[in-house]
């Protein structure tokens, strides 16, 4: 596998990121979008591979193992759990209409790239350029989280941002130290045992994981 | 004595003139008023027409200085390539118009006095032909204004209706809320001509030659394109253009949407351009946004129509907008040094200028041969005329092809040189602007889909289906002198469809002289059946080899399946076996464009409103349903209303001052005397 | 041996002809295998069209010209863009007539008076078929024009045989650009063919069809002209798709012998194409029409990625 196919074959991976992040803001369906959400690791897992392939840096291989297990296997496995527990595997409501936030996701694309250009200027990594997408990953993770009103979306929302930091990383950097980011899996494990935990009190509590329920703890006056 | 164009254009204005004093003697002969007064026009208008082209391919430039006007300050005319160019589209459109008024306006025998008319059309062409002949702001305004002014009594004409009294003055206020700003542009340009010392700058020379700082020349580019967008109607601006054009008579519509609004058009080439010269890439990036949003939002709205003439009216600003994105990739070609995809733009702008004017004109003039022939103007009590009208029909398909961009047709020719400009966009330095022009070429794509889905609608809910309404006359078709000014307008699309080569050469002097690019050479390069705008290998089309194409196919199958004679059974409708078919079963032009109100409407304030009746019945079990659809455009709640309102404030609170006593009124005299004799 | 570029473009419309109906057998054989249904045979269109060609036509007493025009219209428009797209040759004389963009505006001439012929019976099924389709067009466009746009970018032009002739080049499956436009190709082929998750070529159930309700009230050699068109647009568009992502052996040279490998290519092709539709089919339900906005939402959402993805990846 030569540099130039790695670049290659790295791009390509980074717009299939791309595609997964934009499948998963319009994805209507929970175990849809839950599948979509262990692709997107797993094209992130490989993406980490090809990096540390190309980049010679070894440790990116253990992030990638890392990235597989837990994002791609384990937690979409809790969620899925948790989802057929509670018995909310039907259709998701969204707030603002399919074809808007599509139009809101292409402009924030532009705007992350808008806003990486200076950095892909300097730069001299082989994954300058998917720098873009990464940020724009973020962004349409967080789009995500705002136009939904579940609480199991709103999670995998914040667990594609996630992927799209991590992502961001490999890509400015090659990679951060292997001690932070097995902290930041650790991290992301333990938050997810968190929800899991607050979605049955949640659920228990207001009968719903419909997160405008929560409009009823404000103070009324 | 030599022919020049201009003896030609001289010969013309005499004309026209004299149609005025014609008038004016044979008030009591109608009839013959129309048909002197009229064909009279239309020579005229040929005359200018070929003045017109003339200069264009002649390429030299004619000016004239003369003494008239105010002491020191004498009219300047000139014939470039540009006003050459609008020349030949103006006189050319109004020639068929004036050929078809001949049988028109005979419908109003019998009502009412034509003589107005006939002396407004005729101010009102001179008007036009004189705005893009101005050489000098002062002449220029004053055109304008005969344009401006004689248009508004032909819109007037019918003038017992109250719709069209309140047409007429929102026409009348949009159309002079745009020449101030106007003459506050030009006032910019010529006072910085000359330091605010004299009153030489008032020439456009003066203007061209002095280059403008930075700031102020922004401010004269942002007056004069608001100015000049109230009269082409931009949306926003252009809220007076759907209720003004339908009720004029329908050859003044035909010429308003055709040509006038294409001198505002002339106005935004002239100063942007010519006057101006210099300009950022972000003035371009306006333009086309402008042009954009007019794309898509007038044909939306066009397409939600009931009103025949309404969506015309509409579409037009459909069309301005499409060639305001032309300008628009013009400028930003330009100011990025392009010459050559800068010229390619321009000139896919100006071809849908000529193409516009044509196929607008001829729409119009079909639906003012339906309106003829049915008084209705509602599309909803239409339905099945191509029995009826069968010349009519035809002709108006041909617009209506030519304006949804099919191939051969004209329509076509120019849209799709305005999306090879989009495509070589990438060519831009700029990143932002790669990434944002191709959604450009999107919205443009959804306009002209669009546009089919309207005249689609058009065509079929007028002319197609069974008769709708109540009116059961007997629909004659209309006369030979409409007819002939349809036939001419619909062979003119078919043929600057059918030979763009030819055309683009011949305007390859305008783009010269305002970007300093030609693309004649490389869009004709192999030959004049092969348009290839940049290379061949890059993008090309060839009307004749498809226009042929398809005629050869067709006319080969139908001979083959001909063979067997007498095959065809004439039996009713069968309709999947459902009984009792009648003329209410069919789609109205509501329930056409439902799905797209449902999908698009959000941008619009669209009010549903079903209701049983009679208005007691129980909703179970109602005699018959009453539906009731309100769209109305977003604009005027957020633009219009609150200007409107902050109006009436003040002139009430001014109103005040108003006491009908002569002693309040002396003190406002004496108080102002003593204000000004202190501070001056 | 050189065959004359002529000769070449005559044997691509004779292909293009009598392979559409083969090609619709093929689709639907494949689609009574996937669902467990005995199949016809593989002629049985051409069985179809004959049997319609034969019959006398029962024409409604108010249909006008228009009417009866339409299916010649309809028939010389798809024939005229099929000695465009390259199907097996690229070295064709009538491929510079038009471009893509003009290419799709051929394909808007049979929409746009297939419509008119709808309303022009004066049925609320024909009125009811036009304005969907109109519609669904107006949705389409904008997305098609992106992909267009998409692909443009990497080829730097909009003639398909330039498009096929430097996609064939370069090892460019593996850019993001093209791979998104391949995927909203086949979204806008869907719905401009009227396959199933936007339209259902074979329903007659009133209330979901959307071309069939325009073409209801044709009969005999109008509507074998009509099914003949549809067949050949379906064709159509796959060998465009094909010629556009996957151009390899479409022939260049002219020789006899490479016609002859490119059209056996082009068969095996089609013959994974028409499996892959089927899958497509069979695996999506029909869809809402006011869902069918979403559809080429996406559509236009991937087009536009690989737009941007040019820009930002390439």
């Amino acid at each position: 596998m030569s540099y130039a196919f790695a670049a290659q074959l790295n791009s390509l991976l980074a717009a299939l990121i791309l595609l997964t992040a934009f499948a998963m803001l319009v994805q209507r369906r929970m175990y849809a979008l839950l599948h979509l959400f262990a692709w997107q690791g797993l094209f992130l897992s490989i993406s980490t591979a090809v990096v540390g392939f190309a980049a010679q840096s070894h440790h990116l291989y253990i992030s990638s193992v890392l990235t597989l297990a837990i994002k791609v296997i384990l937690l979409p496995y809790i969620l899925h759990v948790l989802i057929r527990k509670l018995k909310i595997h039907r259709e998701v409501e969204t707030i603002v209409n399919v074809p808007t936030t599509m139009l809101i996701g292409i402009a924030l694309v532009i705007f992350s790239y808008h806003l990486t250009a200076p950095i892909r200027e300097l730069s001299t990594l082989m994954t300058k350029s998917t720098l873009a997408v990464a940020l724009a990953t973020v962004m349409l993770g967080l789009l995500m989280m705002i136009t939904r009103r579940h609480a199991v979306t709103q999670i995998i929302g914040f667990l594609a941002m996630e992927n799209g930091l991590f992502f961001a990383a490999t890509s400015a950097t090659y990679g951060m130290p292997l001690v932070v980011e097995l902290g930041v899996a650790l991290d992301i494990l333990i938050a997810a045992f968190i929800f899991g935990i607050f979605f049955f009190h949640i659920n228990t509590t207001f009968d719903s994981l419909d997160v405008d329920q929560m409009a009823r703890l404000k103070e009324e006056d | 004595m030599i022919i020049t164009p201009a003896t030609i254009l001289s010969l013309s204005f005499a004309v026209l003139l004299l149609v005025v004093l014609l008038a004016l003697f044979l008030r009591s002969h109608q009839r013959l008023l129309i048909t002197a007064g009229y064909s009279l026009m239309a020579v005229a208008a040929l005359l200018t027409a070929g003045a017109g082209v003339w200069a264009v391919s002649r390429g030299t430039i004619a000016q004239v200085i003369l003494p008239l006007g105010l002491p020191d300050l004498p009219v300047h005319l000139r014939l470039d390539h540009l006003s050459g160019f609008f020349l030949a589209v103006i006189g050319l459109l109004a020639f068929f118009v004036s050929v078809y008024s001949v049988g028109y306006v005979k419908g109003f025998l019998g009502h009412r006095q034509v003589t107005s008319l006939v002396i407004f059309s005729s101010l009102f062409l001179a008007g036009m032909f004189l705005v893009v002949l101005s050489d000098d702001a002062f002449i220029f305004l004053v055109s304008w204004e005969i344009m401006a002014a004689s248009s508004y009594f032909l819109v007037l004409f019918e003038d017992e209706r109250i719709e069209n009294r309140r047409a007429a003055l929102l026409y009348l206020v949009v159309a002079h809320v745009g020449a101030i700003a106007i003459l506050l542009s030009f006032g910019v340009m010529a006072g910085l001509a000359t330091d605010y010392h004299g009153f030489e700058g008032y020439t456009f020379d003066a203007m061209r030659e002095t280059d403008l700082p930075a700031g102020w020349a922004t401010a004269a580019f942002l007056l004069a394109f608001f100015g000049f967008s109230a009269k082409a109607g931009v949306v926003p601006l252009h809220v007076w253009l759907p209720e003004a054009h339908p009720v004029a008579p329908s050859n003044v519509s035909a010429l308003m949407s055709g040509v006038m609004l294409k001198t505002a058009i002339y106005g935004i080439i002239r100063v942007v351009f010519d006057l101006i010269g210099d300009f950022p890439v972000w003035w371009g990036a306006l333009v086309l946004i402008f042009g954009l949003i007019s794309a898509v939002v007038g044909m939306l709205s066009a397409v939600m129509q009931q009103d025949l003439k309404k969506l015309l009216a509409y579409s037009s600003v459909k069309n301005i907008g499409i060639i305001l994105i032309g300008i628009g990739l013009s400028m930003i070609f330009s100011s990025s040094e392009m010459v050559l995809l800068a010229a390619l733009a321009l000139i896919a702008a100006l071809y849908h200028t000529l193409n516009h004017a044509m196929y607008k004109g001829l729409l119009f003039m079909g639906a003012g041969a339906v309106l003829h022939a049915t008084h209705e103007r509602n599309m909803e009590n239409m339905g099945g005329l191509i029995r009826d009208l069968p010349w009519t029909a035809a002709l108006f398909l041909v617009g209506c092809v030519s304006i949804s961009a099919l191939p051969p047709f004209n329509g076509f020719v120019s849209e799709w040189l305005t999306y090879q400009a989009f495509l070589l966009s990438p060519a831009l330095e700029s990143p932002i602007l790669n990434l944002l022009i191709p959604l450009g070429a999107a919205l443009l794509a959804l306009s002209g889909a669009l546009a089919a889905a309207g005249f689609v609608k058009a065509f079929g809910i007028t002319f197609l289906g069974h008769r709708r309404g109540t009116h059961h006359h007997r629909v004659h078709e209309v006369g030979w002198a409409m007819r002939a000014g349809m036939l001419l307008a619909a062979i003119t699309c078919l043929g600057l469809g059918v030979f763009p080569t030819y055309l683009i050469h011949w305007m390859d002097p305008i783009t010269e002289q305002l970007v300093g690019g030609k693309i004649a050479s490389s869009a004709a390069g192999f030959g004049w059946m092969w348009l290839t705008p940049i290379a061949a290998e890059r993008a090309s089309y060839s009307a004749p080899v498809a226009f042929v194409g398809i005629l050869a196919v067709v006319v080969v199958t139908y001979l083959i399946l001909h063979t067997r004679p007498g095959t065809i059974h004439r039996v009713p409708l069968w309709d999947c076996g459902f009984e009792k078919i009648t003329s209410r079963m069919q789609y109205t032009a509501t329930s056409f464009s439902m799905p797209l109100r449902r999908i698009l409407g959000f941008l619009f304030s669209v009010k549903e409103e079903v209701k049983p009746f009679p208005p007691g019945a129980h909703p179970a079990f109602p005699e018959r349903l009453q539906y009731r659809l309100r769209v109305r455009d977003r604009f005027w709640g957020w633009l219009y209303k609150p200007v409107i309102d902050v109006s009436f404030w003040i002139s009430r609170k001014v109103g005040k001052l108003q006491q009908g006593r002569i002693q309040v009124y002396l003190i406002y005299s004496f108080v102002t005397i003593i204000v000004l004799l202190l501070f001056l | 041996m050189k065959v004359h570029p002529l000769l070449i473009e005559l044997i691509q419309v004779f292909v293009l002809l009598f392979a559409a109906p083969l090609f619709a057998g093929w689709v639907k054989m494949v689609k009574c295998w996937s669902q467990g249904r005995t199949s016809p045979s593989l002629l049985q269109p051409y069985r179809d069209l004959c049997k319609l060609f034969s019959k006398d036509v029962a024409l409604a007493e108010n249909a006008s010209w228009i009417f009866r025009s339409t299916p010649y219209l309809v028939f010389g428009v798809t024939v005229l863009a099929g000695g465009i797209i390259p199907i097996i040759s690229v070295d064709l004389p009538l491929s510079a007539t038009a471009d893509v963009i003009a290419l799709v505006a051929l394909f808007a001439i049979a929409r746009f008076f297939t419509a008119l012929a709808g309303m022009d019976i004066g049925t609320s099924f024909g009125g009811m078929g036009s304005s969907r389709e109109m519609t669904i067009a107006s949705l389409a466009e904008p997305a098609m024009l992106m992909a267009i746009f998409a692909v443009s970018l990497a080829s730097k032009s909009t003639s398909l045989s330039q498009m096929a002739i430097v996609v064939s080049q370069g090892y460019s499956i593996l850019r993001p650009s093209l791979a998104f436009a391949l995927l909203a190709f086949i979204l806008i082929a869907l719905t401009e063919t009227g396959r199933v998750p936007v339209d259902n070529p074979a329903t007659h159930l009133e209330l979901t069809m959307i071309h069939e309700a325009m073409i209801l009230e044709y009969s005999g050699r109008h509507l074998a002209l009509i099914e003949w068109a549809k067949m050949m647009k379906l064709f159509l568009f796959i060998t465009l798709g094909i010629a556009v992502f996957f151009p390899w052996g479409i022939d260049a040279a002219g020789g006899a012998a490479g016609l002859a490998s490119s059209f056996l290519i082009m068969s095996l092709k089609l013959g994974i194409s028409g499996v892959g539709l089927v899958l497509i089919e069979t695996g999506l339900a029909k869809m809402r029409i006011f869902r069918v906005t979403e559809f080429l939402g996406s559509a236009f959402l991937f087009a536009t990625l690989g737009m941007l993805s040019f820009f930002i990846l390439e």
